[in-house]
């Protein structure tokens, strides 16, 4: 079966493992993702920040582009290009002289019905039905499901989940063998966009979400954003500093932990790339 | 946009923030739960719920303020405010204006600079290739930046990890993110 896909900027680059992992997911479950031809960065936080026309037009040429080529589902892997796509297409049917506004600048059309899915809907819809038959090495680890904040929020235009305590990873998670735990920061923010104009701030942040992790007993942090886990893994030295601590917790992203329970390997779902070591098999 | 332009014409930044982005400050009761909330309301100048005093006030100096403060950059969009506002305000939109209106008035805070500059590094990255090209966008952001050493054993690292790509990606129809840009830009 063929879904559309949006993989963005970062899966292509520092989430590489992130990529590898959806698309090893997909190859078992018989899903060929197809990659919206041409696509182009949805913007993230710059473009919305500094210029709001723009922030609304480089997504919409993604959209218009998944149209054009009748991809009428897509699957959106990275947590903060979901929603840019997701604001996006719902303030262009809010406002229809924007919309027009917008196409006049991408000279295209734009209609606006594509079905938009982050990874844990992905995984909820074709996943979880053949999910039971699969799975070889049940995921015995007790876990804290971070959702941070662009799953989530803004909850009237996702209509995704419990905004302030989010469960629907947490039900994937106990699906493959795992204990999900109670956890106080499932949706706080990690610093987003800050990580490198500023770090203290991230490892601040982050550095909080951590703790209160190994505090309570996790093994590993589950995530489903590139920015999450580039905040809580690869900024491990900066927050560790920060905090003057010595935090070993890995960041998992929960293609990879679907993975490792279907049988793949450590290196299949991409754990050689992570930067804190994960002694999870 | 507005459809409540009867009374007297204002010409405060809070009547702006209505009109632009339809968020109307008046509606907020200072109850504090977006400052409460917020996760970088301890390093702003002014948490949320100040903003939006301030604006109400409609009070030239206090634009002033606003438009020059810190805390409009260092707002990360996390939209936590917004989710457990009583009064539905949409702070994250107005923060996206105050910025742009900011920049466009030349009164960005001085403290915003590096956020500032990785912000713009990040959109000549995608204007020229389509796509983020993020050795390019540290490299561009450090020269800006004059911040050289900062993070001087991460790149190694992500290179060793296969996480860097050396040259960009470039996607085809750049003309079109070009033309994109042009049209967009004011
Ligand atoms: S949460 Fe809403 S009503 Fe309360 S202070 Fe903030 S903006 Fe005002
Ligand atoms: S959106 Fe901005 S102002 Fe609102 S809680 Fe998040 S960082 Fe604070």
């Amino acid at each position: 079966m063929k879904i559309g896909i949006y993989p963005g900027c970062s899966l292509e680059g520092s989430a590489r493992d992130y990529n590898q992992s959806v698309f090893e997911l997909a190859k078992a479950f018989d899903i060929e993702p197809v990659q919206i031809p041409d696509w182009n960065c949805c913007g993230a936080t710059a473009a919305h920040n500094l210029n709001k026309e723009l922030s609304l037009a480089l997504p919409a040429r993604i959209l218009a582009l998944a149209e054009k080529h009748g991809l009428d589902e897509i699957l959106v892997p990275c947590a903060a290009c979901y929603s840019r796509l997701m604001v996006t297409q719902h303030e262009l049917q809010k406002h229809p002289e924007l919309k027009n506004r917008i196409c006049e600048v991408l000279e295209m059309d734009y209609k606006g019905n594509s079905k938009i899915i982050n990874v844990i809907e992905w995984i909820d819809k074709y996943i979880i039905p053949k999910l039971e038959e699969k799975v070889k090495k049940p995921f015995n680890y007790k876990v804290a499901n971070y959702y941070g904040c662009l799953l989530v929020r803004p909850n009237k235009v996702l209509n995704y989940d419990r905004v302030e305590d989010p469960q629907t990873m947490d039900i994937v998670m106990n699906k493959i063998g795992a204990t999900s735990i109670d956890f106080a920061y499932k949706t706080e923010c990690c610093g987003a966009g800050l990580s490198i104009s500023r770090t203290d701030i991230v490892s601040k942040l982050s550095g909080k979400i951590i703790e209160d992790a190994e505090h309570r007993g996790a093994d590993a942090i589950i995530v489903a954003c590139p920015m999450c886990h580039s905040n809580l893994d690869m900024r491990r030295a900066d927050i560790n500093k920060y905090w003057d601590k010595d935090f070993k917790i890995p960041v998992i992203f929960v293609t990879q932990a679907i993975g490792l329970a279907i049988g793949l390997t450590p290196e299949q779902v991409g754990f050689n790339r992570h930067f804190v070591d994960v002694k999870i098999s | 946009m507005s459809h409540s332009d009867h009374h007297i014409e204002r010409n405060s930044l809070a009547a702006k923030v209505e009109k632009e982005v339809e968020v109307k400050a008046q509606k907020c009761y200072q109850c504090g739960k977006c400052s409460a909330g917020c996760p970088v309301a301890e390093d702003m100048d002014f948490p949320p719920s100040m903003v939006l005093r301030m604006l109400q006030t409609e009070l030239p100096a206090n634009d002033e303020k606003i438009l020059k403060s810190h805390s409009i950059w260092l707002c990360v969009t996390c939209e936590m405010c917004l989710s457990r506002c009583p009064m539905e305000i949409d702070i994250p939109s107005m923060m996206d204006f105050l910025r742009q209106k900011s920049r466009s008035e030349g009164k960005e805070n001085p403290k915003a600079k590096n956020i500032i500059a990785f912000h713009k590094s990040f959109l000549k990255s995608i204007k020229n290739t389509g796509r983020l090209y993020e050795l390019g966008l540290i490299l561009d952001y450090k020269r800006q930046s004059l911040n050289m050493t900062q993070d001087m054993a991460l790149g190694p690292k992500m290179l060793s990890r296969g996480k860097l790509h050396i040259f960009p990606e470039k996607i085809k129809d750049r003309a079109h993110i070009a033309k994109i840009f042009k049209k967009t830009s004011k």
